[in-house]
């Protein structure tokens, strides 16, 4: 049933954008963890883009909480925008959400840097 | 001290030899028993053989009987020092005194049958004892007998509760008793109760008294009246100088309303965010006087608030400098957090008493908690109108199958937005749970899928089989732990599905596992 998951690195001015795409879920740990990977090649923050996410569950949210230690020991900040009313809620309850910045948009997260 | 009797033989021609004299021309001296400490018995014992009565001068109140009785010599029976018996003669059949021939051979004959006579003794002692410690453990056995078959065989199982209890009997068996009435309206009667004395007599006042219980619980909806009504009952049923204490308390499972009465039990604790309150209420213990009138005491249980109802062979146990386990120990326990109170103040209280004491008294406890996720109360299992029932199998990624087929039953009822993706999330992690630790992946198992509707809620029961593992208590996972690697990132789900609706219940009858979720129809069609 779950979409097939993809995520893909793209430079900008201070850091990376790590776009996703399909459902967050534990088969979405390996393609994401690449694609961090290669965020983290050039010096500064991550930011993750959820707007073509449609679905993220306790597992995938194990997989952030995975990625967020591995940023938080590397001194790396993280962004993310594009997430919905619903998944903003879910990663305040679990607090995901103190420890990365969350935006309205795509403008509001680039800018932030 | 032990009398033997002789046979007086009296001449019929009033002398003479008595031989062929027939038995029934003598005549039985009664025994008379010779007190512990009468003057006699401190002559009978220095005397060192036959003591001629008309020789004494004692005032003894056993000596003037022994001379009415017309004895004329008393042969000491002498055993270890003390004075074992005496054998009373009366004159001799030829009206001779008694020669110093005669006081030698009975002094000789009585030196002979002491021994004999103590042996027997100590022997009948023995066997008396013997069967009074049979029958002691005998009575020991019907009491044990009677409390166990009248305390509750299994706890109420109600959802949004859990109750557990724990009783364990002294040696000596006292009348500790506890038990749960099942009222109308899911209501739930919770008694605690302890008799005074114990074996046979303290079981069969228990016995009546919690059959009485049972019966006013069911005709007055106020404790104070119940206790009032079986204090009455009880009254002329009850032996003088027994009484009973008793704590009833009504819980309301739905509201988490509690009412309580108490005869004269130990006070109920009620562990809370801000500490323990000790739920007071006057009354005197049942079956002393009748007409008695007792208070009530209210309280409404909040979630994860924990009452604890005690019997005193906890407070009253001691350590082995003699010192009480008392109420402040007690407390200071039950304010501490536990996954298992039972099981937390046992422990508390072995440890205090020390490994080798022996329990003085019955040990009773009784702990009523409400869970985290008990808020919603206007639904239990069966109610509703049924909008959906479907399987999925046991494969990862069926849930969103699953989630997107209870969407489409629950569409007519209207949810808003952020409430359906709530529920969405909530039944996604719960078929998840289902399939990876109720089937345990297995695809040929199914995870069923319910969806009911009342007019204030809806309610999606997720069903597995998985009915005989245990589930865990969701526990807030510790992001900082997580992150710094202390603890695995995973461990979400049961966490997110208790945030997501307003309940959450789950029930398993041995092979099947049923979790609940609740969600209230906010302004919903009314």
């Amino acid at each position: 049933m779950s979409s097939q998951f993809r995520a893909t690195s793209t430079p900008i001015e201070d850091g990376s954008l790590v776009t996703m795409v399909g459902t967050v879920d534990r088969a979405a740990k390996e393609p994401l963890e690449a694609a961090y990977a290669e965020a983290t090649r050039t010096p500064g923050r991550v930011v993750l883009d959820f707007r073509e996410v449609d679905y993220i569950n306790s597992t995938g949210i194990a997989v952030i909480v995975g990625l967020l230690a591995v940023a938080r020991s590397e001194g790396r900040e993280i962004h993310a925008f594009g997430l919905t009313e619903h998944y903003r809620e879910v990663f305040t309850i679990t607090r995901l959400a103190d420890f990365m910045t969350i935006h309205e948009d795509e403008e509001a997260a680039v800018a932030a840097g | 001290m032990m009398l033997e009797r002789l046979r007086r033989r009296r001449s019929e021609n009033g002398g003479g030899p008595a031989a062929g004299t027939p038995l029934s021309q003598t005549r039985l001296i009664d025994p008379i028993p010779i007190p512990p400490g009468d003057p006699l018995e401190t002559v009978l014992l220095s005397a060192g053989g036959p003591v001629g009565v008309a020789d004494l001068e004692l005032v003894s109140g056993t000596l003037d009987a022994v001379r009415a009785a017309g004895v004329e010599l008393i042969v000491p029976l002498i055993g270890q020092g003390e004075l074992i018996g005496a054998l009373y003669l009366g004159p001799r059949l030829s009206d001779q005194p008694y020669s110093s021939d005669d006081r030698r051979l009975l002094g000789g004959l009585a030196a002979q049958v002491a021994p004999a006579m103590r042996v027997a003794q100590l022997i009948r002692e023995q066997q008396a004892e013997a069967k009074e410690r049979e029958r002691i453990e005998q009575e020991l056995k019907v009491a044990a007998l009677i409390q166990q078959t009248l305390l509750p065989k299994e706890l109420p199982s109600i959802p949004g509760w859990h109750v557990s209890a724990f009783y364990r009997p002294a040696r000596a068996v006292g009348g500790d008793f506890y038990d749960f009435i099942p009222l109308a309206d899911g209501r739930l009667g919770v008694v605690i109760g302890d008799v005074t004395d114990k074996g046979v007599p303290a079981a069969l006042v228990m016995a009546t008294c919690r059959s009485m219980l049972r019966s006013a619980a069911q005709k007055h909806d106020s404790p104070s009246k119940v206790l009032a009504e079986v204090n009455d009952a009880l009254v002329p049923e009850i032996p003088a100088a027994m009484f009973v204490t008793c704590l009833y308390a009504i819980i309301d499972t739905g509201a988490g309303d509690v009412v309580l009465a108490n005869a004269g039990h130990n006070l109920p604790y009620m562990q809370t965010e801000d500490g323990v309150v000790e739920l007071r209420a006057a009354g005197m213990p049942l079956g002393l006087m009748p007409g008695m009138d007792y208070e009530e005491k209210r309280y409404t249980m909040g979630s994860g608030e924990t009452m604890v109802l005690t019997s005193d062979g906890i407070t009253e146990a001691h350590d082995p400098d003699g010192e009480m386990y008392g109420f402040g120990r007690l407390m200071a326990r039950v304010a501490r957090r536990a996954d298992d109170m039972v099981v937390a103040l046992v422990d508390d209280l072995e440890s205090f008493a020390g490994p080798d004491a022996e329990q003085e008294d019955d040990i009773t406890l009784v702990v009523v908690r409400r869970s985290h996720s008990a808020q919603v109360s206007a639904m239990a299992f069966g109610a509703g109108e049924l909008l959906d029932s479907f399987a999925v199998r046991s494969e990862e990624g069926n849930e969103r199958a699953a989630v997107t087929r209870m969407a489409e039953a629950v569409a007519p009822l209207g949810f808003d937005r952020r409430d359906l993706e709530r529920l969405q999330t909530a039944v996604a992690e719960t078929v998840m749970n289902a399939i990876e630790h109720g089937n345990e992946g297995r695809p040929e198992l199914e995870v069923g899928v319910e969806v009911w509707a009342t007019d204030d809620v809806v309610s999606v029961r997720v069903t597995d089989q998985g009915g005989a593992r245990e589930i865990p208590e969701p526990q807030t996972p510790d992001l900082e732990a997580k992150l710094a690697g202390l603890q695995t990132p995973r461990g979400w789900g049961l966490f997110l599905v208790e945030k997501m609706v307003d309940d959450v219940r789950s029930t398993s009858d041995g092979s099947t596992h049923t979790v609940e979720l609740i969600m209230k129809r906010k302004g919903a069609l009314r």
